[in-house]
């Protein structure tokens, strides 16, 4: 009996831990919010940009100075919210496709979903061919593209039999052939079309909006909700398919609900943003290593580190070069790939 | 009543047919072991049995029930699965690992008495001081044994066990197999082991099944079931089996030395 008291409180210490470490990823969010709005050319404190963030969030009762609030409310706080909300969304896409394909490397962006999205936005920039029209005609074409790869995948791994290698082989299958496509687009394209679509490759959060902000904030809210209710289910298939159904969980529908919830997450996002890579790779990873594998409390957690990471890539990416702004997709590689042959080699150790 | 019964099973996966007409049935308290070569439908049948394929024919019944009628939550409460010792890529400690066994009894938030149900399991066997190591990091005797239980606290009456003793020295194979003999009879636990170890069969298991290309060979208890011509038909070699001991013995031969020689 006393025995099994020890044995729990170690549990209740470990469940203490993750608390603190979510706890911990909030705090540092919510400082690292008020130091981005804080770059730019306009020089504002951080207790000013609070300051300016309460006024235009209880209008008439804060004292604080109307350029202050413009500047935030107008040009900085959704694009800092939306390099939150995009981190937020990668992370948890990422941290859900490696739970349900038990692969350590799956992700939105080695599964063709982004590569899908890529060769959406080349036909618009390119051809000038889309589903949208005006400003929506990228982001349209991005976003359906995106939805198809993961429908590519879905239908591939539906002939072949469900199983995390099939998507896993699928996605990589789809990953190439959208990277031929783009790659014959930009061929035939001309140099500005060129240029345009590279761009797009770099990943940018610089055409943010409040309303883009407002779509991608929809899906969030959502989806990520159900996503950790149903993290007993998620726990159940990262322990491999057979554990999963003999637990009661119904292993094809599931794997198909969560897969498209997280192309779902994923394209919304980079429909907006264009390529921004690792974070999906990397945040789940980080996470897992300090917390362990339980989705309740990995889901939010790697939610939060993306959200930091995103965040912190995009404060490097807008202060680096000032007042150039570095595509933020390039920051976020280059901080991702020393980590990502950090794990390899560790793995390898292993 | 017995506690799972197969009944007449039969499975192809597109046109090539892997089991038919199987046929057994498994009371509480007993250790029935398949046993084949490899190809013989093993695997098959215990995921017929499991839900995850489904039969073309045939029945599973679980206390009765038919399992094809059962709620997914409801088929597991009352059988449980242990997959092969192979490797564990998730980060989970084996507390945690083992607590997923109450999922069928979970909705979102785990109470004491589940906690309290998985330290009664960490205790029996004997993984007290690994609970808040992480799976991956343990060896291949400790994760099969954390798996096991994970299998209790899902606290059914049937549990399914795949080669559970593959790529465990014979110490481990034995203290899994001592392990799930002793739950047997103390739990009524109905335990049905895919196995490819005869002797460890033999020792172990109330009953024999052999499988022979997709068909049952022969059913019955290890003395009935190991004998020199199932070797040799089924698996196609010679060898001798030795009955003087508590469990028999096959010894394999060498094609052309005859038994005895070296």
């Amino acid at each position: 009996m006393e025995q099994n008291v020890i044995l729990r409180e170690g549990y209740t210490r470990l469940k203490k831990t993750r608390t603190l470490f979510i706890g911990g990823l909030l705090t540092a969010l919510i400082i690292l919010i008020g130091v981005a709005i804080t770059l730019g050319s306009a020089d504002l404190t951080v207790g000013e940009s609070y300051l300016a963030i309460l006024a235009g969030l209880f209008p008439g009762t804060l004292n604080a100075p109307d350029l202050a609030t413009t500047i935030v409310w107008d040009f900085r706080l959704h694009r800092v919210l939306f390099a939150v909300a995009a981190g937020l969304g990668l992370a948890v896409a990422g941290c859900v496709m490696q739970g349900i394909l038990r692969n350590p490397l799956a992700s939105p962006f080695t599964l063709g979903i982004a590569s899908a999205a890529t060769t959406g936005a080349s036909i618009a920039i390119v051809l000038g061919a889309g589903v949208a029209g005006g400003e929506y005609l990228v982001i349209g074409n991005a976003f359906l593209f995106a939805l198809l790869a993961a429908l590519a995948i879905y239908g591939m791994a539906r002939y072949r039999g469900i199983g995390s290698e099939t998507m896993v082989l699928a996605g990589i299958a789809v990953m190439y052939l959208f990277s031929a496509v783009t790659s014959l687009l930009q061929y035939v394209g001309s140099a500005e079309q060129l240029q345009a679509v590279v761009f797009w490759t770099f990943g940018s959060i610089d055409k943010s909006t409040w309303p883009k902000l407002g779509i991608v904030s929809l899906v969030l809210a959502c989806t990520i909700p159900y996503l950790i209710y149903r993290a007993w289910d998620l726990n159940a298939l990262a322990e491999g398919d057979e554990v999963a159904a003999s637990l009661g969980v119904p292993v094809e529908r599931s794997m198909i609900v969560f897969m498209l919830i997280a192309s779902l997450l994923t394209a919304v996002i980079i429909c907006f943003t264009g390529t921004i890579g690792f974070i999906g790779l990397v945040a789940p990873h980080i996470t897992r290593m300090v917390i362990g594998g339980d989705f309740r409390t990995l889901l939010p957690a790697s939610g939060l580190v993306g959200a930091l990471l995103l965040l912190g890539a995009d404060s490097i990416a807008r202060s680096v070069l000032a007042p150039q702004v570095l595509p933020v997709g390039i920051v976020t590689a280059f901080l991702g790939v020393p980590f990502f042959i950090y794990l390899f080699l560790n793995r390898r150790n292993a | 009543m017995a506690r799972l019964s197969v009944e007449d099973l039969s499975f192809a996966y597109r046109d090539r047919e892997v089991l038919r007409g199987i046929t057994f049935s498994v009371a509480a308290g007993e250790v029935l072991g398949l046993v084949g070569p490899n190809g013989c439908g093993k695997t098959t049948l215990i995921r017929c049995i499991d839900g995850m394929l489904t039969p073309r024919s045939g029945r599973v019944l679980l206390q009765g029930q038919e399992l094809r009628t059962m709620h997914r939550r409801e088929v597991a409460r009352a059988m449980a699965y242990v997959p092969q010792s192979v490797g564990n890529q998730t980060s989970s400690t084996v507390f945690e690992t083992v607590l997923m066994g109450r999922r069928p009894y979970l909705n979102w938030t785990v109470s004491p008495a589940d906690e309290e149900k998985v330290a009664e399991a960490l205790d029996l066997l004997d993984l007290r001081d690994l609970a808040l190591r992480k799976v991956s990091e343990l060896s291949g005797g400790e994760r099969q044994r954390v798996m096991i239980a994970r299998a209790l606290v899902q606290e059914t009456g049937v549990v399914l066990l795949d080669e559970p003793t593959s790529n465990l020295d014979v110490c481990h194979q034995m203290g899994v197999m001592e392990v799930l003999r002793g739950l047997a009879s103390e739990r009524d636990l109905a335990v049905v082991i895919a196995l490819h170890d005869l002797n460890l069969a033999a020792i172990y298991c109330h009953r024999l099944m052999v499988l022979s290309a997709g068909t049952v060979y022969g059913y019955g208890a290890p003395e009935e079931a190991l004998t020199e011509e199932m070797l040799r038909t089924v698996y196609g070699i010679q060898a001798v089996v030795k009955r003087d001991l508590s469990a028999p013995y096959m010894v394999p031969v060498r094609p052309g030395h005859p038994a005895g020689e070296v």
